[in-house]
């Protein structure tokens, strides 16, 4: 244990995903030594984007305006909505540019061990995003695990009854990985080749 | 490092860094173990898809200090891949591997016969020949059996004195006589008494035939009897979808 504020800054680094005791210490210490202009532009970069990024009210995904940039453009094809898990998901499949639909993000996969339900994710939103707007086809891109694929599953259940043609990214991608992972061409063709579900 | 070889069903597996998982994972011989799996998330690893929950699989790990590492890994039965293709039962087997952790509280300490259970439970589930919720109930009260903790549905939990009794108490053990009644037991209906026998014994031409309403109830005094000895409640249970039920928007 060091103390006071060392001690502090080394506890929220350690709250950081994938950050474990060792590396927030090293994080800390690395902090401590470093030019004081590259810690405070840090420190404003973290404010900034807090201050500045919210949630798209439509989508979900990252925004600098009520909208995100995806949702205000009118050249966006408003009949087809992708579905994918987080954020760095919508970056993954932009950089196919297979893709001209409009996105909606989930907020995660379903996880019961995790005690994550449907009711933790943004699929209430979903649903009434699918009964009001023109949209004719859904493509589920969760993740190629378990878990996206048992919310993909959960999804296409709840979506098929309204008459909406439901489709998943055709396999090709390595189950077991993260989407973010896939690489453009991967991805892009998983998109051509997706099958209805 | 000391290396081993041994079969296990994963239970569970989480993010970890960059591209790996943790891996927890239920052997036949070394108990519950928790390890690294390195890579699995890229899309290059190819063990990605063997270290999925469910899967039953042929592994061979690094014993470490406090996690082992898995250096290789062959999938015996995708049990996975089956499940979460149906919502129902991949909620189900959620609460299966959810029990099966917590019921094995100990690290490296052998549990051949949860082991045995889950995998029997599990291919059940797959299989599709009982409804899931029975396969669950069924599931939980044995392995709640393994543990210890084994209800009594005919004589009397406390005092022993011959069955059948009328009230149920989760405190008490099971069914209790008049004299042994705890305040708070239930009073559960005498098909559904047989139901939790015939689940727990391994009746299922009974388990089968029984009605919707005694399996109800049944699962209820299930989910009390869990509760109750686990320290908190499973996360999954609630989440279980058991009856196809849709969401209302
Ligand atoms: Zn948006
Ligand atoms: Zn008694």
């Amino acid at each position: 244990m060091y103390e006071g504020v060392v001690q502090d800054l080394i506890d929220e680094l350690g709250r950081l995903p994938g950050v474990g005791p060792k590396s927030a210490q090293r994080i800390a210490f690395h902090i401590l030594a470093a030019d004081p202009t590259d810690v405070l532009r840090l420190a404003d970069a973290l404010r900034e984007v807090k201050e500045k990024v919210r949630f798209c009210s439509i989508c979900g995904n990252v925004a600098e305006e009520p909208e995100c940039r995806i949702c205000r453009d009118p050249r966006r094809d408003h009949s087809v909505l992708c579905v994918v898990e987080e954020p760095k998901d919508v970056v993954a499949i932009e950089k196919t540019r297979e893709f001209k639909g409009r996105y909606h993000v989930l907020g995660g996969a379903i996880s019961p061990i995790e005690g994550i339900g449907p009711d933790d994710l943004r699929i209430r939103e979903l649903m009434v995003r699918l009964a009001d707007s023109g949209i004719v086809e859904v493509i589920l891109a969760t993740d190629p695990n378990l878990e996206g694929e048992a919310t993909a599953t959960y999804l296409a259940r709840l979506i098929a009854p309204i008459g909406i043609a439901v489709s998943r990214l055709a396999s090709g991608l390595p189950v077991g990985g993260d989407l973010e992972y896939a690489d453009e061409v991967t991805l892009g063709r998983a998109f051509e080749g997706r099958r209805r579900v | 490092m000391p290396l081993y070889r041994d079969e296990a069903v994963v239970l569970r597996a989480h993010k970890l860094g960059e591209a790996d998982r943790i891996v927890t994972l239920l052997t036949r011989h070394h108990g519950r173990v928790r390890a690294v799996a390195r890579g699995v998330r890229k899309t290059s690893s190819r063990i990605g898809a063997r270290v999925e929950p469910f899967s039953h699989v042929d592994i061979q790990c690094y014993e470490g200090r406090s996690l082992d590492s898995i250096s290789q890994v062959e999938t015996i039965d995708p049990i996975g891949a089956a499940l979460s293709r149906d919502y129902g039962r991949w909620t189900t087997a959620m609460a299966m591997v959810e029990t099966a952790e917590r019921l094995t509280p100990v690290e490296r300490e052998p549990a051949v016969q949860q082991y045995v259970l889950l995998i029997t439970a599990l291919r059940a589930l797959v299989s599709g020949e009982h409804d899931a919720p029975l396969v669950l109930d069924a599931y939980l009260l044995r392995s709640l059996s393994i543990a210890g903790w084994s209800p009594s549905f005919d004589e009397c939990a406390r005092c022993g004195s011959a069955g059948p009794h009328r009230a149920f108490s989760v405190a008490g053990g099971g069914m209790v006589c008049s004299d042994c009644r705890l305040p708070g037991a239930a009073a559960p209906s005498p098909a559904a008494v047989s139901l939790l026998a015939a689940l727990l014994s391994g009746d299922w031409p009974v388990a089968d035939a029984s009605e919707v309403r005694e399996r109800r109830e049944a699962s209820g005094l299930v989910a009390a009897f869990l509760q109750w000895h686990l320290e908190r409640g499973l996360r999954s249970l609630p989440l279980v979808d058991r009856d196809d039920r849709r969401l209302a928007t």
